[in-house]
């Protein structure tokens, strides 16, 4: 055999910024970063956009997020409305309406005053009384004892969306490197270096990961690892049906197998989604659409529109989706490391938020701050105060 | 030593064989079939209140269909048999069957996927017109319900199917308008010295041949078809293509009955986590079997046309294998010279198919050749030129990615149709080799789930 065929790619490649991760955050990213003259390399091990980032939902949904996150949704919401001119593209997105409902008359109360911290913050929710979803909504299980509706919130196409960042970053002149592992990051002087498992080598002044349920992964190599766990999400899609339903509907409970969700898209087919989540296998990166989530999703999506009791489901998926245990996305700079960011970890909810977190991170990077309050979600609140020699922690 | 909890998907030649050996050894396995009645596609058994004889519906194989049905009749007490049940899922050693909209979980320590095949499909502008059949289906009307497809019926595609279920049609005394083979008679010449390895199968090809040109069907080999034409209002109204002298010719007809050999159904394989590979010869993915059956998945094994598609004969002697392996990897004694005489004739028939797919190959090139206004995914609507926009401006290189963007294979029946012609399409847009384009995973349900099921716990 050949030596010559087994050398390492020692090829080397210098931006401004290396981004590890190519899902929505990262693709977004790279695409702000050139957006603001800075040259960006995006990595991704597979394929941009094919974990978490296009199989969840796509619901782009504001109400019912941790308030101090409503500037951000509200940034990236902005951004949503704007797409097709941003990018050249169509991701699907339609703003036709998000009504998050619940069941019992005691979840009422939490409806009306999240509508109204919501309004401090830039978020129009209606309230709709039971009368109001019946008449409204008739096809709703009369179960529903009232909702809150937003009306410019809506849903697009996961498939579609970090892909199409990415596309637009490539045509804005960053450089988008699908299949590559990445084996190392580290810190080499003034540049951060990511080394792949072929050899290559990426450097750059400053370094985001953007590595979803494998960020801490990369985190860890600079002393910052994360208690992140991987989670798949339930998903199915029915066969089409004529469109008559516009509004995404979210049912809010405290109860997990309660929680459904659906969307109709113009072509017809409902998508579903929530109940019980299933475990992933980043080592693997696979995670499977368990029979059992889908028989509970089946269940409680027939008892929030009985009329779907009618319909076949034609197909079912998961991913893998990063948590934190306390269901907060990790955004923003390394608590240690000057020149590293991070944006991982969004715990389900980050495909609203994608377009907002590449705008974010990119200001925050060119800029070193960002307008956008972001500090709930600093990597420092999970800081461990380092033991003093012969002392005690406390 | 508690009998290991076996369950046999499928109730075809493959199936039949693997329960009759495994009650034989003294287990009672469970025999999940999606049909209402056993004996698979080419045995298939018509409704119980129909009269034709078994030389009717089976002609020269009648003795076979009534030996293995009167062999599954006597079985019958002796498993846990589940017709009209769709196994739609497996995951944690358990197959989800659901029946009547009910879905239950049933549990096993090994799985045989005796699943059969469907159709292997190339597109063509106007198969979407109300009329066109896969081969098939063609037969199944004729067989279970004594219908034909249309009053004036074009056959076309290539492979063995193709002149049986024309001749059948005729037998039948339904009008055969033509049958059209894109592959050129040269390459049966070519072929013959594998195809004397079953000499009464070839025997059997030539009859029906003999017995289409005496009903003077118009037979053509070597055409390159061209489209089917129609309206969306009246459907299928005539068949276009080019003889082997480039001579366009026009049939008219009211009914296609289309066809390019089979496809292995291997979604179940798939979501039993069984590794994949490709075959050159037949330019398809199968999944990875040793010569019993087993597949890469312990406890998980796969018999008849869903492991190789080799045909009736052969799905009932790899049947008895998959049973021979489980009892084998239970701690059961088997007959060494019943595994032989199974392998032996395995092999006789492997080395025959490698005939037919000499003597009738997937003419690739036409998939890629397909105009950019040629349906390619009936259920989704995409066309060659959706599939080559993902692929050039998109840049999909991979079937999942350009499912992703482009849809195709994204509706009821997830790609069986359509998947093995796109992934032709693809590799010619990208200019990459088809096995680079690799194979749409299957995704549970195997076939639509009504929302309506329910968990009898």
């Amino acid at each position: 055999m050949s030596t010559l065929m087994n050398a390492p790619d020692q090829r080397r490649y210098d931006a401004d910024v290396v981004i590890v991760g190519g899902g929505f955050m990262g693709a977004a990213t790279a695409f702000f970063l050139r957006q603001r003259g800075r040259s960006v390399i995006l990595l991704e091990r597979g394929l941009v956009g094919q974990q978490a980032s296009g199989v969840n939902f796509g619901n782009v949904r504001r109400q019912g997020r941790f308030l101090p996150q409503l500037p951000l949704a509200n940034r990236s919401r902005a951004i949503w409305g704007r797409l097709p001119e941003l990018l050249g593209e169509d991701v699907e997105f339609l703003p036709s309406g998000h009504v998050r409902l619940c069941y019992d008359p005691v979840h009422l109360d939490a409806l009306e005053e999240y509508a109204k911290a919501a309004r401090q913050l830039g978020l129009d929710l209606e309230l709709l009384s039971q009368q109001t979803v019946r008449k409204r909504f008739p096809y709703l299980t009369h179960e529903v004892a009232g909702a809150s509706y937003a009306p410019v919130d809506g849903h697009a196409n996961p498939r579609l969306a970090a892909p199409a960042f990415a596309r637009a970053a490539v045509r804005a002149g960053a450089k988008v490197i699908e299949n590559t592992e990445i084996a190392a990051v580290e810190k080499d002087g003034e540049d951060f270096r990511a080394t792949a498992t072929d050899g290559r080598i990426f450097r750059a002044p400053a370094m985001l990961i953007t590595a979803g349920a494998w960020g801490s992964l990369l985190s860890e190599q600079f002393g910052e690892a994360v208690p992140i766990v991987a989670r798949g999400p339930q998903m199915s899609v029915t066969e089409p049906i004529p469109y008559k339903m516009r509004e995404v509907f979210g049912v809010m409970t405290k109860i997990e197998r309660e929680v459904v969700y659906c969307r109709q898209i113009p072509r017809g087919n409902i998508i579903i989604g929530g109940s019980t989540r299933g475990p992933a296998f980043p080592d693997i990166r696979r995670a499977y659409a368990l029979p059992t989530s889908t028989m509970t999703q089946m269940a409680e999506i027939r008892r929030l529109i009985p009329a779907f009791g009618r319909l076949n489901i034609i197909r079912t998926w998961s991913g893998i989706e990063g948590y934190m245990p306390d269901d907060r996305p990790i955004m923003g700079p390394s608590g240690k490391v000057s020149g590293l960011f991070y944006a991982f970890g969004f715990c389900g909810h980050g495909f609203q938020l994608g377009p907002g977190v590449g705008d974010v991170m990119a200001e925050l990077i060119d800029t070193g701050s960002t307008t956008t309050p972001i500090e709930p979600f600093q990597m420092a609140r999970f800081a461990v105060p380092v033991a003093v020699a012969g002392g005690v922690d406390e | 030593m508690a009998q290991p909890r076996v369950i046999v998907i499928g109730a075809g030649p493959a199936g039949v064989r693997c329960a009759q050996t495994l009650v034989a050894a003294g287990i009672r396995p469970t025999v999940i079939e999606e049909g209402r009645r056993d004996g698979g596609q080419i045995y298939r058994r018509q409704p119980e209140s129909f009269k034709r004889s078994y030389e009717t519906l089976y002609g020269d194989t009648a003795d076979r269909a009534k030996s293995l049905h009167s062999d599954f009749d006597a079985l019958r007490s002796q498993i846990d048999y589940r017709p009209e049940t769709l196994a739609w899922n497996v995951a944690n050693s358990m197959v989800y069957a659901v029946k009547a909209g009910v879905s239950t979980p049933v549990p096993f320590d090994a799985l045989v996927v005796c699943a059969g095949a469907t159709d292997r499909l190339m597109p063509i502008p106007g198969w979407d017109f109300a009329g066109t059949y896969s081969l098939g289906g063609a037969q199944i009307a004729l067989k279970a319900q004594a219908c034909s497809i249309g009053r004036q019926v074009v056959f076309m595609g290539t492979g063995p199917l193709l002149y049986l279920v024309a001749a059948q049609y005729v037998a039948a005394g339904a009008k055969v308008a033509a049958v059209l083979d894109t592959s050129p008679f040269s390459l049966r010449i070519g072929a013959l010295p594998k195809l004397l390895a079953q000499p009464a199968a070839l025997a059997k090809g030539m009859r029906l041949v003999a017995s289409l040109k005496r009903a003077r069907v118009p037979l053509y080999s070597g055409v390159k078809l061209i489209e089917i034409t129609g309206d969306a209002h009246d459907g299928v109204q005539g068949v276009v293509f080019d003889d082997s002298k480039d001579v366009r010719r026009t049939v008219q007809c009211d009914a296609v009955g289309l066809g390019y050999h089979l496809r292995p159904e291997t979604q179940l394989a798939d979501l039993a986590r069984c590794e994949f590979e490709f075959h050159a010869g037949r330019r398809l993915w199968m999944p990875k079997v040793d010569d019993m059956g087993r597949s890469s998945v312990k406890g998980v094994y796969l018999a008849g046309d869903s492991a190789r598609v080799l045909g009736a004969d052969a799905a009932e002697a790899s049947g008895r294998l998959a049973a021979f392996a489980v009892l084998q990897d239970h701690g059961h004694k088997v007959p060494a010279d019943q595994v032989q005489a199974a392998e032996a004739s395995l092999a006789r028939i492997r080395r025959f198919q490698a005939g037919l797919n000499q003597a009738f190959p997937w003419p690739h090139a036409q998939a890629a050749d397909l105009p950019d206004h040629a349906v390619v995914c009936r259920c989704e609507n995409v066309t060659a030129g959706d599939l080559r926009h993902v692929v050039n401006e998109m840049g999909a290189q991979e079937a999942n990615r350009a499912k992703a963007f482009s849809r195709v294979g994204m509706g009821r029946c997830q790609g069986r149709y359509c998947g093995v012609a796109g992934a032709e399409i693809i590799a010619q847009a990208a200019g990459v080799p088809v096995e680079l384009v690799g194979r749409l995973r299957g995704q549970a349900p195997i076939k639509p789930l009504t929302i309506a099921v329910e968990d009898p716990a």
